[in-house]
């Protein structure tokens, strides 16, 4: 019984059912989506600072006290562009992909739990309702890509196409150890299920999905689709004012969206002493993205074949064995306390993941002309 | 069944985030495997050789300077070096030090420049790039308070150089000469084992040694690929015959060991610097020459170690005040013939770190 | 040191094997026609003893009544250096042969001597205009140009 079926409850003594219906609906989905655009704006400015902290430089300081209005003057600045289309391109195919890209970014927020009982829609197949949304923005890419009648983006958008359906497989198979252990699909079950949070359970399944996710966020080292260096900025080469602004928006609206996943997922939600549960969920989706600009911060980009090669001969094997591993847990250990399963699942993450930068090399080499 | 593919031609023009300046690439794609690459260049042609025809010696040096303007001493280093030899000045003692310290305070700076964007079009997003260019920026405070410009020094003249260096001069090059090496260390801590450097560099780009050799290439790119030939070495000009210094030799001639290359230089620099500033004797900073100078009949060809190759000024006199013929030998003009070589078979993604690796700077591939 | 060869020895030790090319051979460089340039050259390269295997530079000057074609030569094994040249009198069209089959650090700078100077370097697999775009005229580093 979530937070928004009480109130429509007690509406629908007063008023008749659809008002009671539509009410608590918009109420729900406006604080939803003023979470997320406030926060998105929050994760442009605290990236920026960070990155500059680690490149020995201040960010950006003018624009208010330590530029907090900087993400306000990228907006403005953004909106007030001139939005060109270019002539030979299919118009409608690149009118909608931004649409595409930014709307399942946006859907994900249904089914995060910000508190013990307050989520949108407490749907009993939560996390299978997140992949499946996560995929869509996938078509939207490549719609970009191949409506800007331009080279750049059409290599861009075959990248895309082939990193996001590859890096699929090794996330799903990682949530599938989540579910084995919390017994359920649905989110408020599965934090309510971690007394220990699956960080620690389960810390190769949390490897995996953490690199999975970064790979399909286009992140570094993953982000080869807008190489600034290679491709000129990839699929949204040939777009500018509001629809970029919806391509920027929804990386970092994507960003935001796993950091709430992972959360859920592995850190145990909003689950934490003293303070309120808003603030813990707020305090751990900082922590994650921390570590995502970090990783932008420091490690250059891969290839395509070695990015494919990670996915497919390293990702995916272990997860595999992840998965096993857990079954077997679930089913023989699980009586016993649980912290021999973290112990267990420890000495398994460190025994594979040695054993796979021991054994397997990244990427093809030169291919004869 | 075998899927029908087509080749298509990717133009990485003139403007591009990281072709180091307005260099153009047609570049014949099947797939995302490179068939095909052919430069087109003279988005930058000046006519600095018809220039030079029109202006007298002294009035070139400043021209030398937008050869590459990364590395504008050694141009002028270069040049008066070509003038003296064939004028037949004599230099001072204090001059001479005074221009190996600058020549290789001067590779240092383009060396580092070099390695951070290098690193850059890997893809690490800046980070090296500034975590190297905060010493870069000592240097060029270190080269304004000798003569007042961070870009375009004109440092150099024929029989010395234009200015003496002033008091704080020496301390603050002693104090960068001290650090440079744990900043050394720690770009190489930071970098050289990368697992991803290492990953998308090793075996990538390969340059041959006797393909290095046919095609005339010079510096790093040549020493990478395991020759052993430094024209300080080989054919020692100015004074660098007194000091001791190593040449740092690759074995493979991949873009790993071209990177390795100009690391290691780097530190070797440091060392002659350690050894040329004790040594600095006091005196005149330049040698009486006549302001319009009149070389006998003759022509000559310098060359020195610049930061990119060998770059080399060919000088044909007639006896007048200005020269009769000005040719430059640009180093980069000449590495970029390997280029098809080293990239046919590989990624996109490996193109533009190769074409970075081999160093380009189109003020002197275009002059 | 790179020691640079004395021109005159090297001059006779050509005439010997491939006799009336070479046209002088000063202290400075040896001058050999335009049409034997490229025997000359592989002499030059294969020639162990010579095995100039490495081509420093390559120019091309305008004296007014011929032009003449510079090539810096280097040997990496012996540490010696030569100044090899060719001179071609014809001032509509000039021709000198190519040495790109030799030495292919020939390549781009033929063309630039092609493009700026208009001299034809016969056995050029591409020889099109380098620094200047295609449909310029004139080539713009002859003295008589402007």
């Amino acid at each position: 019984m979530t937070l928004l079926e009480q109130f429509r409850l007690w509406l629908g003594g007063i008023w008749p059912d659809w008002a009671a219906y539509v009410l608590p609906a918009v109420v729900g989905i406006v604080i939803v989506l003023g979470f997320v655009l406030t926060l998105v704006i929050v994760f442009i400015w605290y990236e920026r600072r960070l990155l500059g902290r680690f490149q020995i430089r201040l960010g950006p300081n003018r624009l208010g006290p330590e530029g907090i209005f900087q993400p306000l003057a990228t907006a403005v600045k953004i909106l007030l562009k001139e939005d060109i289309v270019p002539a030979k391109g299919d118009k409608v195919v690149h009118w909608l992909a931004p649409l595409i890209v930014f709307v399942p970014v946006v859907m994900i927020f249904a089914v995060v739990p910000f508190g013990e009982r307050a989520i949108l829609a407490d749907l009993n197949v939560g996390i299978v309702y997140v992949v499946a949304i996560s995929s869509v923005s996938v078509v939207g890419i490549y719609m970009a890509g191949w409506g800007s009648n331009n080279k750049y983006a059409l290599i861009a958008a075959l990248r895309t196409v082939a990193q996001m359906v590859s890096y699929e497989l090794p996330i799903v198979l990682s949530i599938l150890g989540v579910v084995l252990v919390a017994g359920s699909l649905s989110m408020t079950q599965i934090v309510a299920s971690q007394k220990i949070p699956f960080l620690l359970l389960q810390p190769l399944g949390f490897l995996i999905f953490f690199l999975g996710t970064v790979a399909e966020m286009n992140r570094c080292p993953f982000d080869l689709l807008e190489a600034d260096s290679e491709i000129v900025a990839g699929y949204h080469i040939e777009y500018s004012g509001m629809k970029f602004a919806m391509f920027y928006l929804g990386e970092y609206g994507h960003a935001l969206a796993y950091a709430c996943i992972i959360t859920t997922l592995f850190l145990s939600g909003w689950q934490g002493p003293l303070l309120p549960p808003i603030l813990w969920l707020l305090v751990k989706i900082m922590a994650v993205f921390s570590l995502i600009v970090w990783m932008r911060a420091t490690l250059p980009r891969l290839r395509v074949d070695q990015l494919m090669a990670f996915a497919w001969k390293g990702l995916l094997p272990m997860a595999i064995i992840n998965l096993f591993i857990v079954a077997a847990e679930v089913l023989w250990l699980s009586e016993i306390t649980p912290w021999l399963m973290v112990a267990v699942n420890f000495v398994f993450a460190g025994v594979l993941v040695l054993l796979w930068s021991k054994l397997f090399t990244l990427g093809g080499g030169r291919v004869e002309v | 069944m075998a899927i029908r593919t087509e080749p298509f031609i990717l133009n990485m023009g003139p403007q591009h985030p990281s072709t180091h300046g307005v260099f153009r690439m047609r570049v014949t794609l099947d797939g995302e495997v490179v068939v095909d690459v052919e430069p087109v260049i003279g988005y930058l042609h000046r006519g600095i050789e018809k220039l030079g025809e029109a202006r007298t010696y002294t009035q070139i040096i400043p021209l030398t300077d937008r050869l590459d303007y990364l590395a504008s001493m050694t141009n002028n280093f270069a040049y008066v070096l070509a003038v003296e030899k064939l004028a037949g000045v004599e230099v001072p003692e204090r001059a001479e030090y005074l221009r190996i310290i600058m020549a290789e305070t001067m590779r240092i700076a383009s060396h580092l420049m070099a390695v951070g964007f290098f690193l850059n079009d890997l893809g690490a997003m800046m980070t090296p790039v500034l975590y190297m260019w905060r010493e870069r920026e000592k240097l060029l405070d270190l080269y304004e308070m000798v003569c007042g410009q961070r870009l375009t020094y004109n440092y150099m003249r024929i029989g010395g150089v234009s200015h003496d260096i002033p008091e704080e001069f020496l301390p603050a090059l002693k104090r960068f000469v001290a650090e440079m090496p744990g900043f050394i260390d720690e770009y190489d801590q930071l970098l050289a084992q990368n697992e991803i450097l290492l990953a998308r560099c090793k075996g990538v780009g390969i340059l041959p040694k006797h393909t290095a050799i046919n095609t005339a290439a010079s510096g790093p790119v040549l020493r990478a690929s395991g020759v052993k030939w430094d024209i300080r070495k080989a054919d020692p000009y100015s004074i660098y015959d007194r000091f001791d210094f190593d040449v740092p030799v690759g074995s493979v001639g991949d873009n790993y060991d071209r990177y390795w290359v100009r690391m290691q230089e780097m530190r070797q620099s440091v060392r002659i610097l350690e050894q040329a500033i004790p040594q600095l004797p006091e005196g005149e900073f330049c040698a009486e020459v006549p302001k319009l100078l009149r070389p006998p009949f003759g022509e000559v060809y310098g060359h020195i170690e610049a930061p990119k190759g060998e770059l080399g000024f060919y000088l044909v006199s007639d006896n007048s005040i200005a020269p009769y013929r000005f040719h430059i030998r640009p180093p980069t003009l000449i590495n970029l013939t390997a280029l098809k070589d080293m990239v046919t078979g590989w990624k996109v993604a490996d193109l533009i770190i190769t074409f970075g690796s081999i160093d380009v700077c189109l003020g002197e591939i275009d002059r | 040191m790179t020691v640079a060869l004395n021109a005159e020895e090297v001059g006779k030790k050509i005439d010997e094997a491939l006799p009336s090319s070479v046209v002088t051979a000063s202290k400075a460089a040896v001058v050999v026609t335009s049409e034997s340039l490229y025997q000359v050259a592989e002499f030059l390269k294969n020639t162990s003893g010579f095995d100039f295997d490495y081509l420093t530079n390559l120019t091309a000057v305008d004296y007014m009544d011929y032009f003449e074609v510079v090539y810096h030569l280097t040997s990496l094994k012996h540490n010696r250096s030569l100044v090899l040249k060719a001179r071609c009198h014809d001032r509509d069209k000039p021709v000198v042969p190519s040495v790109v089959s030799l030495w292919r650090s020939a390549d781009f700078q033929e063309r630039e001597a092609y493009d700026l100077m208009g001299i034809i370097f016969d056995g050029h697999p591409n020889l099109k205009r380098l620094l200047l775009w295609e449909g310029f005229v004139g080539h713009p580093l002859r003295r008589d140009y402007l």
